[in-house]
């Protein structure tokens, strides 16, 4: 009991003391697991702790409009450069990259394990009409996926019941996956911490069409007054320091590194 | 049923190691669905009451309309009570998104019409009973009101305890106003969603074990308070 009382007690004296910021980031970032390790680091140096609300893109980008979160980490650079020109941020800047991988099942009914590029395994995907799961919420991920469709020129709008938009976020996309056996486009760090794999495996992965840019956007102060502009800069400054390079690139799992940090100092 | 069982080894590991986490998002929750819960009773319960013993114009429709709100679609109070809280929203100057008050709002709002056709329910069979009694001794309004939900506080407790049932169960509109954020607003029913979403399925079932307990804790301690259910006064 009084060690339940010490924890509240320190609990209550530590959200006092912390400076706080909001900032949005994807499913994606939040899944890899980078987060839980950068947090109490940025908590240490800086003084700086940072919430975060874990949407998919278009709502982080949302949120940001509205002025509801201090700065954004996300991942679909058309729609944050036209965030940037809409006038909602005054910039955005380069932190790192990941990429994305093709899910499906063991057996490969597409065999795109031996696909040439990404739209191949697409193409082959669709001549197949095997199921795939699509995330279909408008995330950062699902952009990249409808943009992939239309490199290999195809139109997911035309496709038949085996082309699944689930309107959901990555994991719970994979978990849908998993049970239906069926095809994904994941990013790399989801897929190898997601636990419910069943049969699914990772088949195809490397094509440079498949990276997939985090930029770091602050809310402009001038927008919306009440964003916490000192916080911004300081999460900034320390998102793009050796540090965080150190950290970033350090991160692993299983082995496998994730992220590649290439902020321009 | 290998995931079931792992999920009740989880949760008893949870519990027995008084994991840091679990015990503050547990508090969490308690706070945010019991302060829903006496915000919501004192609107809730003499509203209820009120449309019991009063006769006017509407009164039909509102009691229909009161009945309707009992399914009040959580998700859309939560986009709701976030369109009006949000920074470009009619309340934003009062930073209340995302913190746990943005999440008691929006419980408010979803358990008041439970409670309060609740206690209508269970007032007007009352009411019949004490109507001549009342009317005789001459009593104000408020007099009345007060002395049926005094009388009737057994069958409101049930009304109440399924208005808490309702709130710390809720999960889709205080994701939405919320936010699940980590040690500021994740609560029991949101960590199971980012927990299920991880495909985590073994913590996220422990947790659920640990909220049903929690329900089940919360109830039989109003229970005992109110000494319901004990010889000689049931």
């Amino acid at each position: 009991m009084i060690r339940l009382l010490v924890f509240v007690l320190s609990l209550f004296s530590t959200m006092a003391a912390a400076e706080t910021m909001k900032l949005a980031v994807t499913t994606s970032f939040h899944n890899s697991g980078l987060s839980d390790v950068l947090l109490p680091v940025i908590l240490e140096d800086t003084g700086l702790e940072v919430q975060l609300l874990v949407v998919g893109t278009g709502q982080a980008l949302r949120l940001g409009e509205a002025g509801d979160v201090d700065a954004i980490l996300v991942h679909s650079r058309a729609a944050e450069e036209a965030f940037v020109a809409k006038g909602f941020a005054p910039y955005r800047r380069e932190i790192m990259y990941n990429d994305f991988v093709f899910i499906g099942p063991q057996s490969d009914a597409a065999k795109i394990a031996s696909a040439g590029d990404a739209a191949d395994a697409l193409t082959r995907i669709a001549e197949t009409e095997a199921p795939f799961v699509s995330r279909g919420d408008e995330s950062g991920t699902h952009k990249k996926e409808l943009s992939l469709w239309s490199a290999a020129q195809l139109d997911p709008a035309q496709f038949g019941s085996w082309y699944k938009a689930v309107g959901a976020g990555m994991g719970a996309s994979l978990n849908t996956a998993s049970g239906l056996d069926a095809y994904i486009l994941a990013d790399r760090a989801s897929w190898l911490n997601f636990a419910n794999k069943g049969t699914l495996a990772l088949l195809f992965s490397g094509d440079p069409a498949l990276f997939n840019q985090y930029a770091y956007l602050p809310i402009d102060p001038a927008r919306h007054p009440h964003v916490k502009a000192e916080a911004q800069r300081t999460l900034e400054d320390w998102l793009t320091s050796p540090k965080a390079e150190a950290l970033i690139n350090g991160y692993r799992i299983e082995g496998t590194s994730l992220f590649v940090f290439n902020a321009e100092g | 049923m290998n995931e079931i069982w792992a999920g009740m080894l989880a949760a008893f590991r949870l519990i027995v190691t008084l994991d840091a986490d679990l015990v503050e998002i547990t508090l969490r929750s308690l706070q945010v669905s019991l302060s829903a819960l006496v915000i919501a009773c004192v609107i809730a319960l003499p509203l209820g009451t009120w449309l019991a013993i009063r006769r006017f114009r509407f009164r039909r429709a509102t009691i229909a309309t009161l009945n309707a709100l009992m399914g009040l679609p959580p998700v859309v109070v939560g986009l709701i009570v976030y369109l009006l809280l949000s920074r470009s929203g009619p309340f934003g100057v009062l930073g209340l998104l995302f913190t746990p008050t943005a999440m008691i709002i929006a419980q408010v709002i979803i358990i008041t019409p439970l409670i309060a056709s609740l206690t209508h329910q269970a007032m007007r069979e009352l009411w019949a009973e004490y109507h001549d009694l009342l009317i005789s001794l001459n009593t104000t309004s408020r007099q009345r009101i007060a002395t049926l939900i005094w009388d009737g506080r057994r069958a409101l407790l049930t009304g109440a305890l399924a208005g808490f049932g309702r709130a710390i169960g809720e999960v889709g509109a205080i994701m939405i106003v919320g936010g699940n954020i980590d040690h500021a607003t994740r609560v029991l029913t949101t960590a199971i969603a980012l927990e299920t979403g991880k495909g985590d399925f073994a913590l996220a079932l422990g947790l659920g074990f640990v909220l049903i307990a929690l329900a089940l804790l919360v109830n039989f301690a109003i229970h005992t308070l109110s000494r319901t259910e004990q010889e000689g006064t049931w």
